[in-house]
């Protein structure tokens, strides 16, 4: 089949870009939408043409570093799935695509296709973990989680950090990327002494990196390609309240500054 | 050259300890004066990096992803082995050594082996404290299940997505330090070169993949954690990222590389679907509990496969191999795959796949145990080839997954230039000439979490470090270098694409030193590599500058690399008179067509020394000893 694509082109961070019309001549409706891409690329090269930029790695929609939009949605049209696992026989001959990079504040766009998401590592550095050295840990079986905790935590923790969730948000957040960690994490009794800090120390970061707030629109869910639920952003909503009115976990004043802030930047 | 393993001798069970207990220590004060660079944020650089920051040293942690979560450790699906005995079926740290001596086909070293088997309890303990979600019974209790063919239940599992699982593990840690300020997290950042003063390592030359800038980076050691080079057949299930690079480089700095045409093989893979396909997806082995595999009796049987009646049919595991049938171990199905295809029986359009039908099975079980137990991998493949296997058979074929190979470590994992050490795939320390199924993960981590930081540090306190100045010449000359490589690539200004070369590459290895390798087909592709390596450099077109993100100058450097170590291959597939593991030469075969080791000539890991591009490289060998564990031969009749 043929296809006609509309691609973002931006040389640089700094450069302005714009959308650059291609047309793709001979789809196999077998090939992945990265492999149609590989194929644009090489007729590019062939005729001196520099080659569209895009992320990408495994290929098998676990890594997380593909990712982008078409026609409007984050990874294309087809749900719980990543670019690199949609393929082409879910488009028809002649039909017109518009490829465009992840737009959030916090995800600056390096080069046409290619954003910038170290954001999402200052997320998790802030406090995404559970502070245990090499070396300190029990053993396995001396902490015991009941299975359905473990299984919803299982649930939680197979976000990829692709960013989808932030692309597709109208207000940039990235609530579904924090809960799922937070949910993770604290449906473990391993992960539960440090919940009240961690919510706190996340969602300031969050703030501080330019994320919007959540307005449950649930646009995130729709197109997480691991189908993680709403349901994690509440449970870091009722963490959140805990700690901020509790203190637990932070000092007061400390509490309040991101409470205030967290209130500030929702109402901007 | 003589090389060392430093394997303590004495009783195996004590080596590990009264090993430790003989290196020196770095006082607690002092661990803060020293720098560490670990490339490569996978299962053993990411554990490393977290490890050493924690202990105190100074931690710079570089990969050439856009962050240290997208290493392709996360596409490890199935699980990870520990000798803990949960379900007190027999299994004990000594079963666990015992079965991976065997698995590797007699080619790896009894010290190592051991102290992985006795480092597994201790990783998923350590998994377990950082909430890595492992799959749980009702009770609570840890579940196990028994994976690739072990007669015991030591493999832990997070679904179908453990090695995602335990890379998050790790990298939280690693972020952990992140923000505690130990460790400076340089993403998108690759390592192009190793810097070697007085005979030691001292830091590498890195490319800013955004911007282009050529920097050094200077540390008192260099771990490597970079994978396995898999992608050296461009179709393979390796991430496309993933590369041969780093350590290539340090090889031509001096380090040498040992048994680098260990490859595996992996049998259930869905086939290629044509020119355009960029790389090969796995699925899980567990499928052939079930599934039976077979091609048409007739050459070039056409009809589809639900119109084959059953005595046109040709079960060839279960008539090669009546007590395993079609859970032979993972290299035997490969080859038999391979000779069917060759035999021009071969099913689907390219006429390289074999079926792998569950028809029996859901008459026999019904649709939903099916679908219960396979359920993810049937929708995986439909997604991927447009098919339902609940209706018609399954199309697989073998593909690279794994590389034994890599840099030669001795017991400390230390290469052979001081202060370099190799972790995880990287190096070519504990799988033999073939890897059992769950036990890449281990390897990763026991290197990363327990082994290396404990020995580095006997490097670290027994060395003086002298302030090197970043005009030094040694660094000066390094940064020259990858200049020049860059430069070259991009004022060739030739007509074919870096894909093209890498693809005509891959096929080349994969007919000549893939699952199975004659001495003939070896010379003949150690004839065509260096033409083709030639061709590469006169007419690869790479297109932009190097200032610049720049995917295509990226990949040329790789692919140049490959090139070189491609011919390292063949040379040692070649040495190899034997077959043994994942290496399968057709001239050693039993009389009914099983691997031959040759034991009396061949019980040697080959390291290899790297003397200029397109000469010979000199072969070193490391005697293997075997105490404990007798060579027997492998039978699955």
């Amino acid at each position: 089949m043929r296809l006609t694509l509309h691609i973002w082109r931006q040389r640089n961070a700094q450069e302005k870009g714009r959308m650059v019309r291609y047309e793709v001549p001979n789809v196999n409706q077998d090939m992945s939408f990265l492999e149609m891409l590989d194929v644009l690329n090489e007729d590019l090269i062939a005729k001196g043409e520099e080659p569209v930029a895009f992320d990408h790695d495994c290929r098998e929609g676990i890594c997380g570093m593909c990712g982008f939009m078409i026609n409007g949605v984050a990874h294309g049209p087809l749900r719980g799935t990543t670019v690199c696992q949609l393929h082409m026989r879910h488009f028809r001959d002649g039909q017109e695509l518009y490829l465009e990079p992840w737009r959030a504040r916090a995800f600056p766009v390096m080069r046409d296709l290619v954003v910038n998401r170290s954001a999402f590592d200052r997320l998790i550095a802030a406090g995404g973990f559970i502070s245990v050295s090499t070396g300190s840990a029990p053993d396995g079986n001396a902490i015991l989680v009941p299975k359905e905790n473990c299984d919803r935590a299982m649930d939680a923790a197979a976000c990829i950090g692709c960013g989808a969730c932030v692309a597709m948000c109208p207000n940039a957040s990235a609530s579904l990327f924090m809960g799922a960690k937070i949910s993770h994490l604290g449906l473990l009794p391993q992960g539960r002494p440090e919940r009240d800090k961690r919510v706190v120390a996340m969602v300031s970061q969050s703030i501080a990196e330019k994320f919007g707030s959540c307005t449950n629109i649930g646009e995130c869910e729709a197109v997480c390609p691991k189908e993680i639920r709403l349901e994690v952003i509440a449970r870091m909503n009722r963490d959140f309240l805990r700690a901020t009115w509790t203190g637990r976990g932070v000092s007061r004043d400390e509490a309040e500054q991101v409470s205030n802030n967290s209130l500030a930047e929702s109402r901007r | 050259m003589q090389l060392d393993s430093k394997a303590p001798g004495g009783p195996i069970e004590t080596r590990w300890d009264r090993h430790r207990f003989s290196l020196k220590l770095v006082n607690p004060a002092n661990k803060r004066k020293h720098t560490v660079i670990v490339v490569g944020s996978g299962l053993a650089g990411g554990s490393a990096s977290a490890t050493l920051a924690e202990l105190g040293y100074n931690v710079k942690c570089f990969c050439f992803q856009d962050s240290p979560r997208r290493a392709h450790s996360i596409a490890a699906q199935g699980g990870i082995n520990a000798a803990k005995n949960y379900h007190n079926d027999g299994d004990s740290i000594y079963r666990l050594f015992y079965d991976t001596v065997k698995g590797g086909d007699f080619r790896s070293r009894e010290s190592n082996v051991y102290r992985l088997a006795q480092i597994s309890v201790n990783i998923i303990d350590q998994c377990v404290a950082q909430g890595v979600p492992f799959a749980r019974e009702y009770s609570g209790y840890l579940d196990n299940r028994s994976f690739g063919g072990a007669q015991v239940s030591r493999t832990f599992y997070a679904r179908g997505q453990t090695g995602q699982q335990l890379l998050l593990g790790a990298y939280q840690a690693l972020e952990r330090q992140v923000g505690a300020g130990k460790v400076q997290m340089f993403p998108r950042t690759e390592m192009l070169d190793l810097i070697v003063i007085d005979g030691k390592a001292r830091g590498i030359v890195t490319r800013d993949l955004i911007t282009g800038k050529i920097e050094s980076h200077l540390a008192d050691a260099v771990v490597l954690g970079t994978g396995g080079y898999g992608n050296i057949y461009y179709l393979s299930t390796n991430a496309k990222g993933s590369n041969a690079t780093a350590i290539w480089r340090a090889h031509k700095r001096g380090a040498l590389f040992a048994n680098p045409c260990y490859t595996q093989i992996h049998p259930t893979c869905i086939p290629v679907s044509g020119e355009y396909q960029s790389k090969l997806t796995l699925m899980s082995e567990s499928l052939r509990n079930d599934g039976r595999v077979w091609v048409p009796l007739k050459r070039g049987d056409q009809r589809p496969p639900a119109k084959i009646p059953e005595n046109e049919r040709d079960y060839y595991l279960e008539r090669r191999y009546p007590s395993f049938g079609n859970l032979v171990p993972r290299d035997v199905a490969s080859r038999n795959a391979k000779a069917v295809c060759d035999e021009g029986r071969g099913v689907g359009e390219s006429g390289l796949a074999v079926y792998l039908d569950f028809r029996d099975a859901i008459e026999r079980l019904g649709r939903h145990v099916i679908r219960e137990r396979y359920g993810n991998l049937f929708d995986m493949y439909e997604r991927i080839t447009g098919e339902n296997p609940y209706l018609t058979a399954m199309r697989i074929f073998p593909a690279i997954h794994y590389t034994m190979g890599g840099l030669w470590v001795d017991y400390n994992l230390m290469s052979t230039i001081p202060g370099l050490y190799v972790i995880g795939e990287a190096n070519f320390s504990d799988h033999g000439a073939n890897r059992l199924g769950a036990s890449a993960l281990m390897q990763g981590l026991a290197d990363g979490y327990f082994v290396l930081p404990n020995t580095i540090g006997d490097y670290l306190a027994s060395n003086k470090f002298e302030a090197i100045p970043s005009s030094h010449p040694a660094v000066r000359e390094a940064e020259t270098q990858v200049t020049c490589i860059a430069r070259r690539l991009l004022e060739t200004k030739g007509s074919r694409s870096v894909d093209s070369f890498h693809r005509e590459l891959g096929k080349l290895m994969w007919d000549y030193c893939g699952m199975s390798r004659t001495a003939e087909g070896l010379e003949h592709a150690l004839s065509q590599i260096p033409a083709l390596r030639e061709q590469f450099w006169r007419e690869v077109r790479v297109l932009g500058n190097g200032e610049e993100l720049n995917q295509s100058l990226e990949k040329a450097g790789r692919v140049a690399d490959f090139f070189e170590l491609a011919e390292l291959m063949c040379m040692d597939a070649l040495d190899r008179n034997e077959s043994c593991g994942g290496h399968f030469r057709e001239e050693y075969q039993t009389a009914d067509g099983e691997a031959a080791r040759d034991d009396s000539h061949y019980s040697y890991s080959a390291a290899w020394e790297f003397h200029g591009v397109g000469n010979a490289a000199e072969l070193h060998k490391e005697p293997l000893v075997f105490e404990y564990v007798h060579p027997t031969q492998r039978s699955y009749k």
